[in-house]
């Protein structure tokens, strides 16, 4: 499988992006810088975490309209994977690959621990090497994670099975006790229609090393690398 | 002050000496030959100001040792170097930004993180991690729960966006920071040892750039504001503060570490306090040459700013560079990719001055080298801190020992500080191995196996009541939650935060602090390889506590052989290392229980501390024990719970075999050189033998398993319940502000 780690002004996470791939796969990804237009020949596009810009207007708002965002946009339309983690899930958000928007977190504050999340179906590239139902512990680290869209396009998401991940207690079950953002219905991650594209607010990328204390996040790319090899 | 020149006259002298005083004034204009102009007094007003010159600290801070065999660059520079073995070294600095912070705590915090980063990758290396010691006034002063927040929010705000981990550190309160809080940040760095970037200007003629933000109109004299004491009317210093923008920083650190890994740089420094003026003073002056500069070539911000504003200026995010004439281009190209802006504002001369010219007029004109090596001096008259009366346990009111536990583990600086730390990124980067609220952080170095362990300690009370044996003990105990973790501590930064130098109480609180580091610092193998010191942290004529913070950088070779303090195994014999007398003077127990903030602090016996150190160490680098905790505030029970709410999991402590160490002394005492460590049952006997020859004194005082913590004579409480107390303080704290 060949990556790409999408590298804009301010992303910050893409070394630990860069790391996840490269131990799992077994391959470097290619760093693009978010001034080219023209991305390589590859299999998946990560856009990682970070302050894109600095997120002084709306968080992936400026990066949404990068010239390598929009390379993005028109491989994912011919099938290529895309992978958007934390500002990476604002932003391809922001540039409509996935519906809805990621507001403030709840708590008004910035939010960096551990959460469980409840893997919603199995059926999917992503999230293949998991079970449904299975409970990950991934930590997250952001300030605008509460992910809203209004209550159709929610119940379009949850009928088509397009809702990767959900923010759940350490046996699964659902509440607000568990959801460090307040995001609607207590999603984490959502896909495209054709599930091809991932947008996802925890960082499974530091959760690949047992020394640090999960290695849960480690399915989320062995998968990947499988269906796409 | 020495050497005193033929003063002016009152009348000869202007209205505003802009800090300076008649004196300083005088040898100012015994060094121009003339009356400075506007610009060029405010030169000599920051450069001369406590915050730059160290005029009242310098010759203290002189008896601090500074060298070892790992030691590659002391004081002196924008941070202190430590190699740590395999072509890598550990570049580190703690510094202050207290009174901005309080005036307006989310910038004033946000720009001493900016500021210490700086620091650090102006010298070559990645920040790998950041630390912050913070004290706030009592939590019943109405404006505490407002700085809490905003200096969070600010540190967060900052480092966050850097993307570099803010993995330790402390929070504590206390009514001396009312009018005063300490916001003392610290940057961990790892760089190559072999390249190493210097501020030592060098080369005739050699172009000096100008990278990074614009100038603007903020902060100026900031330097000169941290340098004086506060009154009720602070708030209006508003405009002295910077403003700091995270993104940039972000930019300025990968175009210059882009820059730094060609061989473009001679020389580099960053902007900050003082901006412009000492950023160019230092590099010239620490190359023996002149500089000239060009304002009008200078980015600014706002249009139509004059030479002493530019000057002045302390705007953020911007370095300084003498660069290799021959690679202006490669340089342009790198800082154009990252959008910065890059001037060349001026050369290098061999004039020895220091000429400053605005649209071809010259603005200022005066000698480097003075300015450096004239600035005052000040050996200030110095009053030593009465000693205080032994406390007697005895005569204190008996408490039940869960009831004072459930008190000790709710206070506020004994409370979980998990409401800060959760606002800051401390894992990006995937190295960190132990996380905030443990006696020392841990972080991988890369792929591993080595890593480095990081603590930033003091006890104010302790230096308050006894300076010398409170700043012996900030230190041993710095070394002692490095060691704790497995590590072998290197070096420390020091931040020196007092009060108004010039009373000699405070003067003699400094030099006593002083005395013990030193004591300690050679004690335990530990130098000072960098620091800073903040003094004026006064409201209206009172002083703060002294408060030596002390940053430690301690090197585990393997990452796989650290201890955490969570308990981990039932069964476990708990032993305790260190010997203990039951010492309530200045505790937290006395000051929590009996309301009493009295008597000396625990004596430090830094032989001991060596030796229970390294036997701790090598128990820990060869596996024997399943958690380990330095014992301190709050002594041997609250450093069990500690232990127990880390693994959520029960222990039972037995009495002290000593009939004669009274029970709140055994529980609650604060003797130094201890560590409570857990090991399986089945090696105890053979861990105390070795104890025993290596001269630890050692004891199993207790053994882990259930879910209750029980005390000696059967009272008992559950962890859970702990926990709870433990966590809710912060939160509710904050949420009812």
């Amino acid at each position: 499988m060949k990556t790409a780690i999408v590298v804009f002004p301010g992303s910050n996470r893409e070394g630990d992006a860069a790391r996840a791939i490269a131990e799992i796969t077994g391959r470097d990804p290619v760093m693009v810088w978010h001034r080219d237009s023209e991305l390589p020949k590859v299999d998946l596009a990560i856009v990682p975490g970070g302050f894109s810009y600095g997120d002084y207007l709306r968080c992936g708002a400026i990066a949404a309209h990068s010239p390598v965002l929009r390379e993005v946009k028109a491989r994912a339309a011919k099938g290529m994977a895309v992978l958007g983690i934390c500002n990476g899930f604002q932003i391809i958000t922001e540039a409509g690959l996935l519906p809805g928007v990621l507001m403030r977190n709840a708590g008004l504050k910035f939010v960096c621990r551990n959460v469980n999340l409840r893997v919603e179906t199995s059926q999917s590239l992503f999230t293949q090497a998991y079970e449904a139902g299975q409970v990950l512990s991934v930590p997250v680290a952001h300030h605008e994670g509460n992910y809203y869209a209004d209550a159709a396009t929610l119940d379009r998401l949850e009928q088509s099975g397009r809702v990767a991940f959900r923010y759940c207690a350490p046996d699964g079950t659902l509440g607000e006790a568990a959801n460090p953002n307040g995001s609607a219905r207590h999603i984490a991650g959502i896909f495209n229609e054709t599930k091809t594209v991932l947008g996802l607010m925890p960082h499974p990328e530091n959760a690949i090393d047992s020394l640090l204390g999960s290695t849960d996040g480690r399915g989320l790319f062995k998968g990947i690398a499988e269906a796409l090899s | 002050m020495t050497g005193r020149t033929k003063g002016a006259t009152a009348a000869e002298r202007p209205a505003d000496l802009m800090g300076l005083t008649a004196e300083e004034y005088d040898r100012a204009v015994a060094i121009m030959g003339r009356a400075p102009n506007r610009t060029e007094l405010g030169i000599f007003s920051v450069m001369w100001s406590e915050h730059c010159s160290y005029k009242s600290s310098k010759v203290w801070l002189k008896k601090l040792p500074t060298a070892g065999p790992r030691v590659i660059q002391g004081p002196g520079e924008n941070a202190g170097v430590v190699d740590i073995g395999d072509g890598q070294a550990v570049v580190f600095k703690m510094e202050s930004h207290n009174h901005p912070s309080f005036i307006e705590p989310y910038q004033g915090a946000a720009t001493g993180v900016g500021g210490i980063m700086r620091d650090v990758f102006t010298m070559g290396a990645r920040p790998i991690a950041n630390l912050n010691a913070l004290r706030f006034g009592s939590p019943d002063d109405a404006k505490t729960p407002h700085l809490v927040a905003g200096v969070v929010a600010g540190i967060g705000g900052y480092g966050n966006c850097m993307g570099v981990p803010t993995v330790g550190g402390e929070v504590n309160f206390h009514p001396s920071y009312n009018g005063n809080i300490l916001v003392n940040a610290m940057t961990v760095g790892l760089a190559d040892a072999a390249r190493i970037f210097y501020s030592r200007a060098a080369g005739v003629g050699n172009p000096v750039i100008y990278v990074g933000a614009k100038t603007g109109r903020d902060g100026i004299h900031g330097a000169t504001m941290a340098s004086a004491e506060f009154s009720d009317d602070s708030e209006e210093k508003r405009p002295t503060v910077q403003v700091g923008d995270p993104f940039t920083e972000k930019l300025l650190l990968e175009a210059c570490l882009e820059l730094m890994a060609t061989d473009a740089i001679v020389a580099i420094q960053d902007m900050g306090a003082a901006g412009l003026t000492s950023s160019s003073v230092e590099m010239s002056s620490k190359g023996g040459l002149g500089i000239e500069l060009a304002l009008d070539k200078v980015p600014v911000r706002e249009s139509a700013m004059t030479p002493y504003e530019i000057m002045l200026s302390e705007s953020q995010e911007r370095m300084l560079l003498i660069l290799k004439p021959e690679a202006r281009d490669r340089a342009r190209a790198i800082f154009d990719k990252w959008e910065l802006d890059f001037a060349e504002i001026g050369r290098l001369t061999d004039s020895g001055r220091l000429v400053l010219t605005m649209h071809g007029k010259i603005a200022a004109d005066m000698p480097v080298e003075p300015l450096v090596s004239q600035a005052p001096v000040y050996d200030r008259p110095i009053a030593p801190t009465p000693k205080q009366a032994a406390i007697d346990a005895r005569s204190l009111p008996a408490t039940s020992p869960v009831e004072a536990l459930r008190k000790l583990i709710g206070c506020p600086d004994l409370a979980s500080k998990r409401w800060v730390w959760e606002q800051y990124d401390h894992l990006i980067m995937g190295n960190t191995l132990q996380r905030p609220g443990g006696d020392a952080a841990v972080i991988r170095l890369g792929d591993g196996p080595k890593g480095l362990a990081l603590a930033s300690d003091c006890t104010p009370r302790y230096c308050a009541a006894d300076p010398e044996r409170g700043g012996m003990q900030a230190v041993a105990e710095n070394w002692r939650n490095l060691t704790a973790v497995g590590a072998l501590p290197l070096a420390i930064t020091d931040n020196m935060n007092f009060g108004n130098p010039e009373r000699p109480e405070i003067m003699g609180q400094f030099a006593g602090c002083i005395e013990g580091m030193r004591q300690a610092c050679v004690a335990l193998d530990y130098p000072v390889v960098s620091g800073n010191v903040s003094l004026y942290n006064e409201t209206n004529g009172k002083g703060i506590l002294p408060t030596p913070a002390i940053g430690g950088v301690g090197l585990l070779e393997d990452v796989a052989r650290s201890a955490s303090l969570a308990l981990k195994q039932e069964g476990d014999r708990l032993v305790l290392l260190g010997a203990t007398r039951g010492h309530l003077g200045q505790s937290l127990y006395l000051r929590e229980i009996a309301g009493r903030e009295e008597g000396p602090p625990p004596p430090v016996d830094l032989a001991a501390e060596r030796r229970h150190g390294d036997f701790v160490r090598g128990l820990i680098r060869e596996g024997a024990v399943t958690a380990c905790h330095d014992l301190s505030d709050g002594g041997l029970l609250v450093a069990l719970a500690e232990m127990a709410m880390a693994g959520r999991m029960g222990a039972t402590l037995d009495a002290p075999g000593d009939k004669e160490t009274p029970m709140a002394g055994w529980l609650f005492g604060e003797d130094q050189a201890r560590y409570l460590v857990a090991l399986p049952a089945e090696r105890s006997a053979t861990i105390l033998d070795r104890a025993k020859s290596a001269g630890v004194p050692a004891a199993v005082v207790g053994r882990t398993g259930g879910t209750s913590l029980t005390l000696p004579g059967g009272e008992a409480i559950s962890v859970a319940e702990l926990s709870d107390i433990n966590e809710g303080w912060l939160p509710r704290y904050m949420g009812a502000a």
